[in-house]
Formats: C-alpha cells, structure tokens, sequence
C-alpha cells in the first residue's frame, strides 16, 4: 500500500492532466504484476469487495472515538476517508501488505475478525495508507482521476491505441493480467466474450452557436433526445442483456424485454415507460429503476419499451465502422422484420436548414418527452466516448425560478471548506417552503459570495445544515417540473442549477408557490 | 458567562481594558503581532516589546496613541487587577495574558503552541479558574505531525525536482521566518529567496538574534533562473501574477491546514507541508486538563468540538465566536 497510497497521493495533488497521465503511466510501468492490475482496478472503479462496506468501517471508527467528534470532524473534513484517516488515533508497529496483500485480505474477511483485521490494519498504516485503504473499501476514490484518464495513461505507457483499449474494456476483468501482457507486447490482444460484453457507447458534444456556421445542413440528421435513459441492448438467441451508458448490467429490472434473434445483435436505444410507445414522464420511469424485483403491478403500470438509435452488431458482424447512414438502413430493415411492442425506432426529423430545425425545436407538441434534439452525422462511425464534430446534442431552454435561498450545508471533496449546498424556496403565504436543493451552476466569484453569506447570515444550525435569513434570491434554471407526493411543497424539480445570483431582487417579489405551479405544472 | 469581571468581547470590565479588541478601543492588550488580534488606531496599548516593534513595523509609529511594554513573567497591577504575560510559543513576542481579580484568575491564551519553536519563547503553561481559549485546529482530526518530516518532505522535493522552482506560501509575519529557521535546521545551507512583503519582518526576527541564514529578496527585474530554488512568499502572491516569473513551478504551503489533501488540493498546493503555528487538538485538550480550570471560553476556531469535550470531561465549556478573527486562515 506504500506505493500505491503514494501514487493516488501524489495523482490528487497533481493539476495538470497530463503530468498525471505521466504519474500513472510511470507506474504502470514499473509495478509488477498483478500489483498494477489491482491499482487500475481501483482507479477504474472495478474492484469489488462484498464482505466489508463503508458503513462497517465508520461503525468501527465510532465505536472508537465519540460519535459527536466523529460528526464534527466529518462536517469539516468533506472527505470520509480523510476524516478516518487522520481521526484513528492508534498506532502499532507492524509491516503493511502491498496492494494484492490487502485486496485479497479484504476480499476474504471472515465475520467473526472482520472487526479486529481492519483495527489492525488502520493502526499499522500512516495517515496516507490508512486513507488509501479507505478509499479502497469505499470505492470512489475522487481523486481527480476519470476512468478514460486512467484508460489514456494505460495507451501511452505501451503505445497503444486508446480506442482498441475502450473495446475491450468491459470483457477484461482484475487483476488485468492478459491485459498487461497485451500492453506489454509479451501477448495478443485479449479475447472478450461478446455476447455479455458490454461496448463502449458514443455520446454527444453540446453544440454551440459557432457550431452551425461551419456544419453543413445537408450532412446531418436530427432525432429527438428521449427522455429516458440510454441503453445498449445485446441479443443472443433468446438471451436478452441490457446495459446502462455506464456498463451497468440492468438486465434484471426490465424482464418485459424479450426477444428471440438466431444471431448476435447489439443495439443503442432510449429504454423509457409507457403505452404504444407514448412516453411517460421520467418520473415514472424512475419507479422503475433500481429496484431488485419487478412487481406485476409496476410492470403493468409502467411497461417499458425502447426506441432504438443504432446499431452496433447484426448477425455477429460488427458494424461499428460503417457510416451513420448505412447502420440506420441497416437499423429500419432488422426493425422491420422485428415489429412488437417493445423495439420502436427513433423518428428521423425533416429540416430544410438550421433555422427551420430551431423552429420545429421550439414549437414541438411533445415537449415533456424529450430534451431537445440529437443532430448527427450521416457518414459518422460508431465511436467510444464523445469524439468532436460527429454527435451534436441541442437541449431545451430550460425554464427558470427566481427563489430565496433557506438553507446551506458544506460541500465535498474540493468544495470542502464552502457553503455550496443549497436548498431554496418560494413563499406559501407568509412562509418560505423548499422547493428544491443546487449544487452546482454558479462560478467561483459567485460561490464565494454566497459561502460569505451563509457564513455572515446564519440564524440557527442543525448539524451540519445553516439555516440563513430569508434575503437572498437566487435564479433557479431546471429542466422540467413533476408533481410529488414526497415534498412539502407538492413538486420536484429536474436538474436544478443556480443560474445567477440576484442581489439586485428584493425577497417580497418571489413568486408564492401556488403561483409557480400555476405557471409550470 | 459566569464571571462578573469580563464580558463577551474579552473586556476587563473594572479596569477598561479589551484583549485583541477587533475595534479600536481605549485600552488595549496585545497578544501578539497578527493582524486579526494586533489593530491600530487603539489609544493606550499594552503589550510585549516585541509586539509593540512589529505592530510599528506593520502600522507605523502611530498606530496607538501611548504604547506600555510589559515583560514576560512580570505582574503589573492596575487598580485592584494583576496582569501577567507568559509565553503562547506562537511567534515572536506571543503571549498568554494572565488576568487576577481577588484571587480569581482568568488565563487568555490568545494563539499558542506548546512544542518548540527556536523562532519565539517556548510556552508555558499557567494554571487558572478560568480559561479563555483559542481552537483554530480543535477537531481530534487536527494531529500535527513533527516539523522535520515536513521539512524533509520538501528537501526530498527539490532531489526529485531538480529543474523546478518550489515557492512556498508562508504568512509573512511568524510561518516565514519558522519555516528559514527548520530549514536551517536541517542542514539547508543555500541562498533561500523571499518576495518583498517578507522582508522587513524577516529583519525584525534577525535583530533579534533569530538565525535565518543567507536570504534574498527578489528582484522582478532580474532574470535569475530559479530552478531548484526555494521560493518563500505570502499565499496570495501564489495566486496572483507574481508567480508567473517562475517556469513550472511546484506550489507548495506551510500551514495546519495542509493536513487535509483535499484543501490542499482546492488552493492548488501541490506539496502540502503540515507546519502550524497553532496547538493541535491534543495540544488544546492537554493544556485545559492542566490548567484545572472550571469554566473554558473558546474565542475562535472549532468551538463546537471544544465545547462537547470540556462538556465529556465536566468542565463548563462555551463558544464565544468572536467576529473578526480570521477563521479559515491561519495566521
């Protein structure tokens, strides 16, 4: 673990990119098997350990030390990690296992010691051992450090293509060992099981106004941005996988998608909710996700089906360089012959030019279904990851709320030291009720300001939460609006931001609550 | 509060006299230099020597109109109060103000330290009724580690990184001169570079017969390659183009704080030296056990945890919250 807590120590603290690419590059260079396979693991955030949580640890810490101390320290710190690590107050003499050692150790934690092994392991590491193992257990490291980052150091140290790396991805498995010797050039490029292979998608860019000067209409097609959630559906005679944009198998939660195919195919789709092929809200789906059985109820409810985008496989021949164009050729003629309840194909949208595609962009009837418009390129491959100029996504405005800000709680990992979760609210009658939490959407200058007036504004405290005097309005921007049972204030909205800060408006002129949802709902 | 004889805004009330007023007040005692306990434009000042001479470094000859130097471990009685100074091993000339009313006595730490700083007087430890006390680091997160690892941290730095330059951000007044005076130390022997603002102060401290060793200030005209060099410089020149002269610089800080990566990682520090001028929890916990006092006033810093402690241990505890001192920095 001495290597390893030192190399994410030094990759946390690193700004620049590329200095942390060479970081990792250098270490996957010089660190032997199967060491390197378990760190790109963790950095990658693949490695499993079923018999030790998070929540276990923080149990064991706080049978240790005062819970209330714990809590402050927590509040403070930002990061649990970093709080266990620098808060254990034991020391004892002892060698600590490198990172194979510890994994398997962890991996193979017994009930009955599982409390006196970690205890261990805590007081024989120093402060930045005892926070890698942590980091280790809870998975997420937040170090500044991305999966496709880690993806890119692995290309440079062995001169590989990163792309060829991205497709076989999801088919290698810790500690990477064929991987590495593929790397290495001591081996062939790994096999990967394609039939539950999970294939990295291709996503969108935003597209900016400069954009449409130099794209030429004629070359791109539009489609509706579903309001769903993207997934990649792979079908093997009546074998039937479906991942999340993720990798995340979530085959289980839609048993409704059946389908029987003599060859391999590998589809990329909207997976939504709803009746001949009529969207419901996300809410809706939503009560279908994550969930570990399907209740005949929900299924009826909301069954689910998907509109497809691309194709990637069709009959084992992988279809990933052809053009756009001829993938959805290829696309409309599999559909064709495959017409039931769940597979509807994603309409192609007609457009003279971009200004008429503004057009049919805002004066849409089917506004609650969608985000916007994909606009793609008709001779684009079907490329990993968001590469530039081929996929374009044009969201929706979204709508905005001025609102008064109620409550604050510190932020985490960088944002350690700031107020910078906040939840807002609109008046019911004399009241402020919360309509909403933002985390996000302000710019440094604005987050200090309002961190200054959270801090100068405090009028009672609740743990970690500060409630502030009701003076301060902020614009809300957020996508959409759903009633809920959950909240006082009846709605929930999607994807709130704080837009700007409204010094300038004074609170009595926030709308009342009934007011807004006369305007949105 | 409890005590008759002082209030909230640590004000000696038979005698009119504020410690660290935050305004400028009648009278006020001084604990040491710093600016968030150290202000101008107070009529009569009572203080160090030591602190009397930066707070003229800082402020000019002006900034009080009468100035009365007391020194450590001497009583000065004024009206029916005894006042005491003993060493707080903060930075130079710190002191702990011992206030005696009746045989009652009220201990004001101001900022302290108890481990060793060749740069100041070592602390001392007085036994009170009760205690008012600072908390900047009072969170059982808060374990300093020894300075010579820390230092060391950083000489290991300039092996590995030959060809970049290593600026530091140091407060000019105290973490400047601790951190020359480690390195020194440590067997540091080169020509150590500092930005203006450290200058005078660095000066005051070599009067007074501190050791900081062969330093220089930095000329902005010059184009001297700094690679491999040690840089001191206040935080805020770190940020600011200041810093651009530097080629790749490697941006590290002196500080408490440093202990936690993640604030170390949001100020861009890339090599985060724990070095602080304040008592670390175990430093702060200790000191109250020791002094047996029954009530413990935390001026500023991590009260609650404080509070809930001194509440654990049986000792009527309570937040101050003063404003005006600087929270989130240490100074």
């Amino acid at each position: 673990m001495k290597k390893f807590s030192g190399l994410i120590n030094k990759l946390l603290l690193t700004p620049s990119r590329n200095r942390k690419i060479d970081i990792l590059s250098d270490y996957f260079q010089n660190t032997p098997d199967p060491d390197r396979g378990f760190a790109l693991a963790v950095l990658t955030g693949n490695l499993e350990l079923r018999n030790i949580s998070i929540s276990k640890i923080k149990e064991i810490v706080c049978n240790k030390i005062d819970p209330e101390l714990f809590a402050l320290s927590y509040e403070y710190v930002g990061d649990l990690a970093e709080t266990i690590s620098l808060i254990w107050p034991y020391k004892k003499k002892g060698m600590i296992d490198n990172i194979t050692e510890m994994t398997n150790k962890l991996k193979n934690l017994k009930k009955n010691n599982l409390d006196e092994t970690i205890e261990n392991l805590l007081s024989v590491a120093n402060d930045t051992e005892r926070w890698a193992i942590i980091k280790l257990i809870s998975g997420g490291l937040r170090i500044g450090v991305s999966s496709r980052l880690t993806k890119s150091a692995l290309a440079q140290f062995s001169n590989k293509n990163l792309d060829d790396i991205e497709k076989i991805w999801h088919g290698v498995n810790p500690p990477y060992t064929n991987l590495f010797k593929w790397l290495c050039d001591k081996g062939p490029i790994p096999e990967i099981d394609v039939n539950n292979t999970f294939n990295p998608m291709m996503l969108a860019n935003p597209i900016n106004q400069k954009d449409f000067e130099n794209l030429n209409p004629e070359r791109f097609v539009a489609e509706w941005k579903w309001d769903g959630i993207r997934v990649q559906v792979i079908i093997n005679k009546d074998k039937v996988k479906i991942f999340s944009r993720t990798g995340d198998d979530i085959t289980k939660s839609f048993p409704e998608i059946k389908i029987d195919q003599k060859n391999m195919i590998v589809l990329d789709g909207e997976l939504l909710v709803g009746k001949n092929y009529i969207p419901m809200t996300f809410n809706s789906l939503q009560q279908r996700l994550n969930r570990k059985s399907v209740s005949s109820k929900h299924l009826k409810e909301f069954p689910a089906f998907i509109k497809l985008y691309d194709i990637l496989f069709l009959d084992s021949v992988d279809l990933r360089n052809h053009t756009w164009i001829d993938r959805r050729l290829k696309l409309e003629n599999w559909h064709a012959k495959n017409r039931d309840n769940i597979f509807d194909i994603s309409k192609i949208i007609k457009f003279k030019d971009w200004h008429n595609l503004e057009e049919i962009k805002t004066n849409d009837i089917i506004d609650n279904q969608h985000e916007g418009l994909m606009i793609k390129c008709i001779e684009s491959p079907y490329l990993s990851g968001r590469p530039k100029g081929h996929w374009f996504k044009w969201k929706k405005e979204p709508k905005t709320v001025d609102a008064i800000l109620m409550y604050a709680i510190r932020g985490h990992g960088k944002r350690s030291s700031y107020y910078s979760d906040f939840t807002f609210g609109l008046w019911d009658k004399n009241q402020v009720t919360p309509i909403g939490k933002a985390y996000f959407g302000f710019t440094d200058e604005e987050l200090k300001k309002l961190d200054k007036f959270v801090r100068n504004n405090t009028i009672k405290k609740f743990g970690p939460v500060r409630e502030v005097e009701k003076t301060f309005v902020i614009e809300i921007a957020f996508d959409s609006i759903n009633e809920s049972k959950r909240h006082k204030s009846g709605v929930a909205l999607r994807f709130p931001r704080i837009k700007r800060l409204r010094e300038d408006k004074p609170v009595n002129e926030v709308l009342q609550l009934s007011e807004f949802k006369t305007e949105f709902l | 509060m409890n005590m008759k004889w002082i209030d909230k805004n640590l004000h000696i009330i038979p005698i009119n006299t504020h410690i660290d007023p935050y305004k400028p007040v009648e009278n006020a005692i001084i604990t040491h230099g710093h600016a968030d306990h150290a202000k101008p434009g107070h009529k009569n000042v009572l203080a160090t020597k030591e602190t009397i001479e930066i707070m003229k470094i800082r402020y000019g000859e002006n900034c009080a109109e009468n100035f009365q130097e007391l020194r450590l471990n001497q009583t000065l009685k004024i009206d029916e109060v005894s006042i005491t100074f003993f060493p707080a091993g903060h930075i130079l000339g710190s002191v702990q103000v011992l206030a005696e009313l009746k045989g009652e006595k009220i201990n004001f730490t101001g900022d302290y330290k108890t481990s060793k700083d060749k740069t100041c007087k070592r602390f001392e430890p007085v036994k009170c009724n009760t205690l008012v006390t600072e908390a900047t680091f009072g969170l059982p997160v808060f374990q300093h580690p020894e300075e010579k690892l820390e230092i060391n941290k950083l000489l290991t730095s300039l092996k590995l990184f030959p060809e970049r330059p290593h600026i530091i951000g140091v407060y000019a007044l105290g973490k400047a001169q601790r951190v020359l005076s480690l390195l020194r130390q440590q067997g540091y022997d080169k020509e150590i570079f500092i930005h203006g603002s450290l200058d005078k102060l660095c000066n005051y401290y070599q009067k007074n017969e501190i050791f900081l060793g062969k330093i220089s200030k930095i000329n902005l005209t010059n184009k001297k390659n700094f690679n491999g060099e040690i840089i001191l410089a206040p935080p805020s020149a770190i940020k600011n183009v200041w810093a651009r002269k530097f080629e790749d610089p490697i941006i590290s800080q002196a500080s408490g704080w440093m202990s936690i990566k993640q604030r170390a990682k949001q100020s861009l520090v890339e090599l985060p030296l724990i070095i602080s001028d304040h008592a670390d929890w175990n430093e702060l916990t200790d000191y109250i056990k020791y002094t047996e006092a029954e009530n413990v006033y935390v001026t500023h810093g991590r009260e609650d945890a404080i509070v809930h402690w001194c509440k654990q241990n049986k000792i009527q505890g309570l937040a101050l919250s003063l404003s005006g001192r600087d929270d989130e920095n240490e100074l």
